[in-house]
This record gives C-alpha cells, structure tokens and sequence, in this order.
C-alpha cells in the first residue's frame, strides 16, 4: 500500500472521528433541555420537512438570497456524488474510477463542473452583499467578532473548494492532452474546459503536482469543513431538517399553558380540596416557573438555537428592532447557543454539576430585551428553519415574574387590577355592561 | 335611534331562550371609551341580523391574555379556569368576540384548560352573515374610498384569519389598498404582549408611529382594523401625525354599521 493511501484512511479516520465526537457533544447538550413530546402528527411533519427544510419554501420569500441559497445548497449536495468518486480515489489509488459509465459520466462531471461554478459565483455575490453592499441586518451588534467570521470563511472556504474541484480538472485534463500514463482519458468538462489552455506548456510533473496538490487541498478542505461545522453556524445544514420536523404545529399565537401552575390553579378551584390540607410533599427538585438559564428551557429550544443560521430575517421584521429597541430575536437564539456551548464545557470539565454562577438571564439576555417583546410573531414567521424565539422570550419573563417578581410597575399595576376587577384598568366589575346604555 | 337589544346570559337561562352565539365582549370593548363604540356597532349589526346572542356582562372577566404575555401564568390560568367555569356552567358552545386578544387565547389556550368552544372574530362572523344572506350591505358611503386594512397579529399570523376583514372592506364596495408589510408580513401595532400597558422600552421611534407612517403612505381615506388596541395605536399614530381630519380610523364593524345606516 503506498503511503498517500495510507495518509488518506488516516485523514478520514481522523475527521469522522472528530466529527462525531463533536456531534455528540451538541446531541448531549440539546439533551440537557426540558421534555417535550412532538413526536405527534408524523405525516403532517414529513410535509412541513419536505416543504420548509428541503424545498426552502421560507427561503425564497426573500428572492435574491434564497434563489441563491438554493443554488449553493443544491450544489452542495449534488457536487457530494463526486466527493464520492474522491474517496475512493483515495482509498484505492485509482483515478476516475467512475469513468467506464462513459457519457454518463461525462454528463455527471459536465454538470458537477457547471454547478461548481454558480456555487462559486452564488457565494461571491454573498460576500459581495455582506461586505461591499453591507446589508443592514448582517451588520447589527450581535454580529460582530465570531459571527461575522463565521459568515465569511464558510463563503471563502466553498470558494476555494469549488475553485480547486474545477481547476483539478483542468489539470487533469491537461495531463490527458499530453497523454501522461495514470490519467484516464475521459475528454473535456465544460468549465474546467475553458482554463486548459492556461496550462498549455507546463510540463507533466507539474501538472501532476498541481493536480494532486489540488486534489490534497480539496479533501482535505472538505474534511476540514467537516469538523468546522459544529463550531459553526453551518451546522444548520444538518439541524435544519429535524428542526423544521419539530416544529410547533399549534397556532402561532398560542403559547403553552404550564402544567406545573394548572396543577395548583386546578386545587385552588376543587370545591372538595381540604384547604387546610398540608401541601403534597415535593417529589425531586422543586420546579422552576419559566426560564432562567438554559438548562430549563426545552430541547426543541435548545436545537433551534445551534439551527439558528444567523440570517437575521427575524431581527429585520421584529418591530421592537426596527424601532431601536435592544430586543433582537437573533441574538436571543445566539445567546441560547453560546451560553449553552458554555455550561456544555463546564460539564465536560467539571461533571454534571457544575455551577459558574451564571445564567441566559441577564449574563447574556437582559431585561430590557424581554420586555421590549410585543409577542407578533414576526420573528418565528420569518425564519426560514422555523425556529421560535417568542417561545424563549415568554419563558424567560415567567421566570422573572413568578419567580422573582420583577415586573414593570405598569404590570404590577394592571395584575393587581385583573386579579381585584377582572381587566387591566381599574373599572368596576359592575360597570361591565355600561356601554349598552351609553350613546 | 333605536335602543340596544343585549341580553345577559342570566336573562336568557331565566327566559329559557336558545342562544346562537354569546358576545365575548372583552376588557377595552367594555370599558375603553373607543372600543365601547365597536362594541356598540357590532351589536346594533347583530341586532339587525337578528341574531340571538347574550352577554356574560358583570360574569364575564379578563380571559388573562395581558397576564399570560407578560409572564404571570398562575394570574392567566385563574382567570382562565374562573372564566371556563362560567361558559361551562351556561353550556356555552359559540362565541363570537371583537377582541383579537380574546379569540386567540379563548379559541387555542383555554381547550387544554377545559374550555371548548368555537370561536370566531367577529370578521368572520360578519362575513358568515352576509355569505348565509342575513346581512345586507346596503348603503354605498364608503363606495370609491381607499381604505387599507391593518392586520392584527393575533388575528393574522397567530390564527391566519387573513381574508375575513378583507373581504369585508370589498363587500363595502370601496378599494383595499395594502401596506408595503401586509398580511403575514404585517407590522405590529406596538400593543401586544402586555406591551400596551406600559411605557415602551428604550428606542428611536414608537412602533404605532412606524405603522402609520406605513398606513399613511397608501394614502387612504379610511385605516381598517379588527382590535381594539391596534384601534388605540393607531388613531394616536395618525393625531400624532396630525391627519385626524383626513384620515380615519375605524374598526370593521363600524364600517359596516355606518354603511348600513345603523
């Protein structure tokens, strides 16, 4: 066995095992969340799946970005059939390996070649919006540092691996022109096509050490991206289908009723409760009202924060945002991942139990945020993953309410109305149907 | 002008009658000076259909729907399962309510606290009633004016009741112009998750200054909507604007009370 093959099984060896290890970090801490049960409605979540997840169907509101978007996605994944043909080049040593499907496989590599190039031009015009067009909601404060990183190497990373992909096969095709022994002959791809008379003259050697080069590079390129995604906000290319397959399917404007606090309203209305009954001793820890930190939010929460791609469509339409306000629905769901990135390493340091003494609330979500929140669901409308960060913001507002009491003074105010009058203003009970007789 | 015919469910378990649908009234339709007079509108239209419909009057209090957006879960569910009580108690099985607030917390939050009911905005409502022939548009006074429709988010996005009201505004023959963000995309008014309760947090502008601004740009004679706090938001945007003469603000049922003479 020669030592390039022997180098390749260990690279592939290596970044899947990293990779998965990565991987069940993020399942491990997508686990820590509360239960919640949405395995109801298969069918209909298989649809929503296939529509929002697969077909972009949220995408393309915005037409621009999703056209685009569709074409980087759809390219990735069928550019992966040749990753393929890559693999098994590496693990065997032998070249095209696929070649004797004859015009099939020229038709195959022709439009892998042509789908490589509106890739590549696709994420171009990403960057171009991102840096030089400097579209609004790429530039809010959450996304600085990291994030803006983030966003701009995943771009030039699929840059130089469609590039690399195209040139490799110029090169190759080069190497057949001049009939260099290991190269198959398969003819010309449309676009690597247009770049061999660059490489007219350069000697074999060269040519089979840009080939390989490029070869190595795209490989090992991939397998790098690989392991990036799960530091990354591209791992929604995974996330996005099981999320979008849990979705919430109740109406937007319904939120969950807390079973903890029905089980103590239903005894307070129980005719035949015992009211000088001693309360039921608690079983387990005592549960919390709301949310303080991530650990008591839910699961599905917690994986639509690693899903959240960082678009922004939700701050764009969020009308609290738009106002200057400092609540914005991205930086909620980026604020649950990070902060659950974090408590997840504090585990892996210091067991189960770790406590930093810090919290989502107010560590990273303020106050402020929460009650800027008129609840529309403008947010949850837009995303294009179907992520619900109205769903965190009211979890964390119960906590401060029922937990803490820390309410406004207005609020204060009109609960102390509810509870005495039954409306939010100080209207006499009695005075309900008054309108009739007024004119 | 004739008087108002609005019974209590009291009354009408004491008379024995059968009830079509009871009146959700809601908080701001009982005691907001604005909202009393959809309140009032919509009865006089229901008066005229001859529809058999009751109040809870003094039994009826908040659904909790301003308690449950701001957080406060335990003072909600009291007031959901006090409320469930009632309606249960009178048997209550249609419910039709000028409050987008209350339809959405009547129609989706209180099944799993017991209460089942059928729950319709009274846009819907209202477009039954003229789709069955029970109700007429006659009058032509709003034939010809641009009116935009403001979608409430707890009537549009939160339960997708986006054609009711419109094709209300075309029963009045008059022409639906739409705002840039309409429909699902619609802007908030400002008003919900107990926001209309107390003063907004720090920013550059008013959400209800945002959406009018939007409103106005249609140039329409008259600014349509379903709610009677986006009402609230609304008519302030436009006074803040200084439009009050040119441009009104009006709930559908008001529309149609007013085409109809009533």
């Amino acid at each position: 066995m020669n030592v390039s093959i022997i180098i390749f099984i260990v690279l592939v060896v290596v970044s899947l095992g990293l990779f998965t290890k990565n991987v069940r970090t993020i399942v491990r801490n997508i686990k820590l969340g509360k239960d919640l049960d949405r395995n109801d409605n298969k069918g209909r979540r298989f649809s929503l799946m296939a529509r929002v997840a697969l077909g972009q169907s949220k995408m393309v509101v915005k037409p621009t970005a999703g056209l685009l978007h569709i074409v980087v996605y759809a390219g990735f994944i069928i550019i992966n059939i040749e990753v393929l043909e890559i693999i098994l080049d590496g693990l065997t040593g032998k070249h095209r390996l696929f070649s004797p499907l004859g015009s099939l496989y020229t038709f195959l590599i022709s439009s892998f070649e042509i789908l490589a190039l509106l890739v590549l031009t696709a994420c171009v015009i990403f960057l171009i919006r991102r840096n030089v067009l400097r579209i609004k909601r790429f530039h809010s404060k959450e996304m600085t540092s990291w994030p803006k990183s983030d966003a701009n190497l995943i771009l030039i990373t699929e840059v130089l691996l469609m590039s690399a992909f195209i040139l490799m096969n110029a090169a190759d095709t080069q190497l057949q022109n001049i009939l260099c022994a290991h190269y198959t002959q398969v003819g010309e791809f449309p676009v690597s096509g247009m770049l061999v008379g660059m490489l007219v003259g350069m000697n074999e050697s060269n040519l089979v050490l840009m080939e390989r080069g490029l070869w190595w590079f795209h490989i090992i390129g991939i397998f790098a991206f690989l392991n990036y995604l799960p530091y990354s906000k591209h791992f929604h290319i995974l996330l996005a289908f099981p999320n979008v397959f849990y979705s919430k399917l109740t109406p937007k404007g319904q939120l969950t009723n807390m079973d903890a606090v029905k089980k103590e309203v239903e005894l307070m209305f129980d005719p035949n409760a015992d009211p000088y009954a001693a309360p039921p001793e608690p079983v387990g820890e005592p549960e919390r009202f709301g949310a303080k930190d991530v650990t008591d939010l839910t699961w599905k929460q917690l994986m639509d924060a690693y899903t959240c791609t960082e678009c922004g469509r939700c701050t764009d339409v969020c009308p609290a945002n738009i106002t200057g306000k400092a609540l914005s629905p991205r930086k909620i769901l980026m604020d649950t991942r990070d902060r659950l990135v974090e408590v997840g390493k504090g585990i892996d340091k210091n067991g189960k139990d770790f406590n930093d003494n810090k919290s989502l609330l107010r560590n990273y979500i303020t106050e402020e945020e929460l009650l800027a929140c008129t609840s529309c669901n403008a947010c949850t409308e837009a995303c294009p993953v179907n992520n619900d960060p109205l769903s965190i913001i009211v979890d964390l507002r119960r906590f401060l309410i029922m937990e803490e009491s820390k309410a406004p003074t207005e609020w204060t105010g009109i609960f102390t109305n509810i509870e005495n009058n039954g409306a939010p203003w100080q209207f006499a009970q009695a005075d309900r149907l008054k309108w009739k007789d007024e004119v | 002008m004739s008087e108002l015919k609005v019974p209590t469910m009291a009354e009408m378990m004491a008379s024995g009658q059968q009830l079509d649908v009871l009146f959700w009234v809601g908080c701001a339709g009982s005691f907001d000076d604005r909202a009393k007079k959809i309140t009032r509108a919509f009865v006089k239209i229901l008066n005229k259909a001859e529809i058999n419909f009751a109040v809870l009057g003094t039994e009826e209090s908040c659904t909790g729907d301003p308690a449950k957006r701001a957080g406060n879960e335990f003072l909600f569910q009291m007031q959901a399962m006090g409320n469930i009580q009632v309606l249960n108690d009178y048997e209550i099985k249609h419910i039709v309510t000028t409050c987008p607030h209350c339809f959405n917390t009547l129609k989706n939050e209180y099944p799993e606290l017991g209460g089942n009911y059928k729950v319709l905005h009274h846009t819907e409502l209202l477009q039954d009633l003229i789709n069955d022939g029970k109700l007429t548009i006659e009058g032509r006074t709003f034939k010809g004016k641009k009116i935009t429709f403001h979608d409430p988010c707890y009537l549009g996005r939160a339960n997708e009741v986006y054609e009711a009201p419109r094709n209300l505004i075309e029963k009045l023959d008059a022409e639906l112009v739409e705002m840039k963000r309409c429909k699902s995309n619609g802007l908030c008014c400002g008003a919900g998750g107990a926001q209309m309760f107390k003063e907004a947090e720090k920013g550059n502008k008013e959400i209800n200054v945002e959406r009018t601004e939007e409103a106005l740009e249609v140039k329409p004679d008259v600014v349509a909507t379903g709610c009677p706090f986006c009402m609230t938001m609304m008519t302030d945007g436009v006074k803040l604007k200084n439009k009050e003469a040119e441009v009104k603000v009006y709930d559908l049922a008001e529309l149609i009370a007013e085409a109809n003479d009533l």
